[in-house]
């Protein structure tokens, strides 16, 4: 029994060394989507292309334009006569954003609370209005919520007046993350993705090309039983998928200063645990798909709400409960809490024992799903 | 037959949705023979030794096979025999070695009786100097080669060879030959399917198949002995026009052309085949039209009973 599924893993290596390109992206795989996931994904959004609607004959409609400029968030570009000429502008993509002073700016400004004058008597205050008013492309959400960060922006600057510090009603304290780069949170998340990607691919093709290539028909009429050929053919993977989560760690700590608070020990379980569940569903899909067109296709099933479900992309928490139960039926979803509660908050696998579990109990159920579909026939 | 049967089934059949691929083959096959299956592509060889291998599973039918029944046995029966596939089945991007280790691994042998089994395999198959050479880089005399070996690994009783020679030079094909014998020396019973008529004539025993049909069984020399047909060759000129009057007769199982002789096989139906072709040809040539023509009987061939067992001289053409 050893014999033979030591049989299967020499075979397997000796094939993926021969295969440079396999090898070559076991390597480059992580790397170049660590850069690309690292460098471009950014929730906060700067330099937004913006235009002015100023019907304002006020001389502190520049100096609120000039304001907004240098919060950074938008670049104005275009001045508009009017608000249709606008709203055609925001059709065709001109701009994301565009800021309508309106006639009355001035008279609003002076009635803002704490701007204008001092003392307004209390009858007229519920007859403040805000100064200006932004139409936005509200189709991307992350724009239109990074506008809306601007509602709140203090008009001081507008007025030359010095600064009166609001206490905020509720205070925040921010652990783990707190200069909020979206990158720390990134990286661990991105193991689950390409582990996912990576490792599904491998295996879900391992059985279809044998079948392709001719190879089945001799290795069936051999004594091999199902279970060892399956273990064969995972085992070498499981070292690829560790190597592939040395490099994005580590990667991901030179390039993008991501840390490392957990224990090494409880990475390496978690991230082998989501191996084998993730090279055992490669199995499954293998041994459902008869061409490695059909496998590929499923394991791209797998892998976009492996992406977009997990909570790699969009908090797990802000999802329906429907989506929430599909989400928990991925093996990803469980490695990114893992792999996040390790990495940035020092957890430790014994702490996380419900997901640790699951994807074992993922892994058993797989192998023998695997093996019972792989019956050592042709029919 | 006194010896033990290899291979004995009753009614196996097997159907592919609505296609009959092989239709109530009965086979005795005894031990330590060479028997051949021959036909034409797709009349059912490769379905019938998958069935015999295990790899199928006949739509009906009983197989036993090295004295037990097939169902329910695969596994077992598996370890003692050893299947040749008609495409190439080992691993391209592994060496000779590589594949015969791996082989060798499956059936469980140990270091040191795997050592001494791959030296002495690549010794007797011409494999020394090539044991890092990727197989698939490798001629198809080789690859055969190759493939004879890893199927012959672990000592099998029993054999299959689907096809083996397809890929190969004619000399090669007369060494493949004389390892089979070498094999057969040794005990181990070789089936083995073709559709070249000069390897089925090699066989012991001889099936021939057409459309999933066992059309005839026996030794290449029964079956020559047993024809219904006498054979003729006519010598003489304008063969083709007189090939196109003879196949319009039914009691003319064929008319070939070769070389310059017209091959004719008349049914047993006629009871003075000699005379009657003579006359045959003498109608067909017109009256008046001196055209000399000499009409000899000749000893039948395989090919001829292969036409006569399967009718397809009638299209004139022979496989």
């Amino acid at each position: 029994m050893l014999l033979r599924i030591f049989a299967v893993v020499v075979k397997e290596l000796r094939q993926l060394s021969r295969d440079r390109m396999t090898f070559g992206m076991i390597v480059m795989i992580p790397l170049v989507q660590l850069m690309l996931f690292g460098y471009a994904i950014n929730t906060d959004a700067r330099h937004l292309p913006a235009g002015v609607v100023n019907l304002s004959a006020s001389a502190y409609a520049p100096r609120l334009v000039n304001a907004v400029q240098a919060s950074q968030v938008v670049d104005f570009k275009r001045n508009y006569a009017n608000v249709m000429e606008a709203e055609a502008a925001l059709t065709r993509g001109e701009v994301k954003a565009v800021l309508y002073i309106p006639p009355d700016f001035a008279e609003r400004l002076l009635r803002f609370p704490n701007q204008g004058q001092a003392e307004l008597p209390i009858s007229a205050q519920p007859l403040a209005r805000p100064v200006a008013q932004w139409l936005v492309d509200g189709s991307d959400t992350v724009v239109a919520a990074t506008i809306k960060s601007l509602r709140q922006m203090p008009l001081n600057e507008v007025l030359d007046r010095p600064v009166s510090a609001t206490v905020a009603s509720l205070e925040v304290v921010q652990y783990f993350n707190p200069e909020q780069r979206s990158v720390v949170n990134i990286v661990p998340g991105l193991l689950g993705v390409i582990l996912t990607m990576t490792m599904v691919m491998f295996t879900s093709a391992a059985i279809v090309r044998e079948r392709e290539q001719g190879n089945m028909e001799f290795l069936i009429t051999t004594p091999i039983r199902p279970i060892e050929l399956m273990l064969g053919k995972i085992l070498p993977y499981v070292v690829v998928g560790l190597v592939q989560v040395s490099i994005i760690l580590g990667a991901g700590h030179v390039l993008f200063d991501v840390p490392f608070r957990g224990g090494l020990d409880s990475m390496a379980l978690a991230s082998m645990l989501f191996i084998c569940a993730s090279l055992t569903l490669g199995l499954v899909i293998s041994t459902i798909a008869k061409t490695q067109l059909q496998s590929m296709q499923l394991t791209i099933f797998v892998l976009l709400p492996s992406i977009l479900l997990s909570g790699f992309m969009f908090p797990y928490e802000a999802m329906p409960v429907a989506a929430q139960w599909i989400a928990e039926a991925l093996p990803a979803t469980h490695f990114m809490r893992m792999s996040r509660a390790i990495v940035l908050r020092d957890a430790q696998v014994m702490e996380l024992s419900f997901d640790a579990l699951w994807l074992l109990g993922f892994t058993l159920v797989g192998l023998v799903v695997a093996s019972l579909r792989f019956a050592k026939r042709l029919d | 037959m006194s010896a033990p049967l290899a291979i004995s089934t009753q009614g196996m059949s097997r159907t592919f949705g609505g296609l009959v691929a092989v239709d109530q083959v009965d086979l005795a096959i005894s031990a330590g023979s060479i028997y051949g299956f021959l036909g034409p592509n797709g009349c059912g060889k490769s379905t019938s030794i998958r069935m015999l291998t295990g790899l199928l599973r006949p739509s009906a039918g009983e197989i036993k096979v090295l004295g037990e029944n097939l169902m329910g046995n695969e596994d077992k029966i598996r370890r003692r025999i050893g299947y040749m596939t008609q495409k190439f089945s080992l691993y391209e991007n592994l060496t000779v070695l590589e594949n015969l280790a791996f082989v060798a691994r499956i059936y469980g042998f140990s270091w040191r009786k795997r050592q001494q089994r791959l030296a002495e395999l690549l010794q007797l198959y011409d494999l020394v100097g090539r044991e890092k050479q990727l197989a698939g880089s490798m001629s198809g005399g080789q690859k055969q080669r190759l493939a004879l070996a890893a199927a012959t690994l672990h000592y099998p009783e029993l054999l299959f060879l689907d096809e083996p020679t397809s890929a190969v030079d004619p000399e090669n094909r007369r060494e493949f030959w004389e390892r089979l014998f070498d094999l057969c020396d040794q005990g181990t019973t070789i089936l083995v399917s073709t559709h070249y008529m000069d390897e089925a004539e090699r066989c012991h025993g001889l099936a021939i198949l057409e459309r999933g049909v066992k059309r005839a069984d026996g030794s290449p020399q029964q079956l020559m002995q047993q024809m219904a047909a006498q054979v003729f060759e006519i010598a003489g000129q304008d063969l083709r026009s007189l090939k196109q009057a003879l196949i319009k007769l039914p009691e003319v199982l064929s008319a070939a052309q070769i070389g310059s002789r017209l091959r004719v096989l008349v049914t047993n139906s006629v009871s003075e085949p000699l005379a009657w072709l003579q006359a045959k040809v003498e109608e067909a040539r017109g009256a008046g039209v001196q055209i000399e023509t000499q009409i000899e009987m000749v000893r039948p061939n395989l090919e001829d009973v292969f036409v006569t067992c399967t009718g397809q001289g009638r299209h004139g053409d022979v496989a």
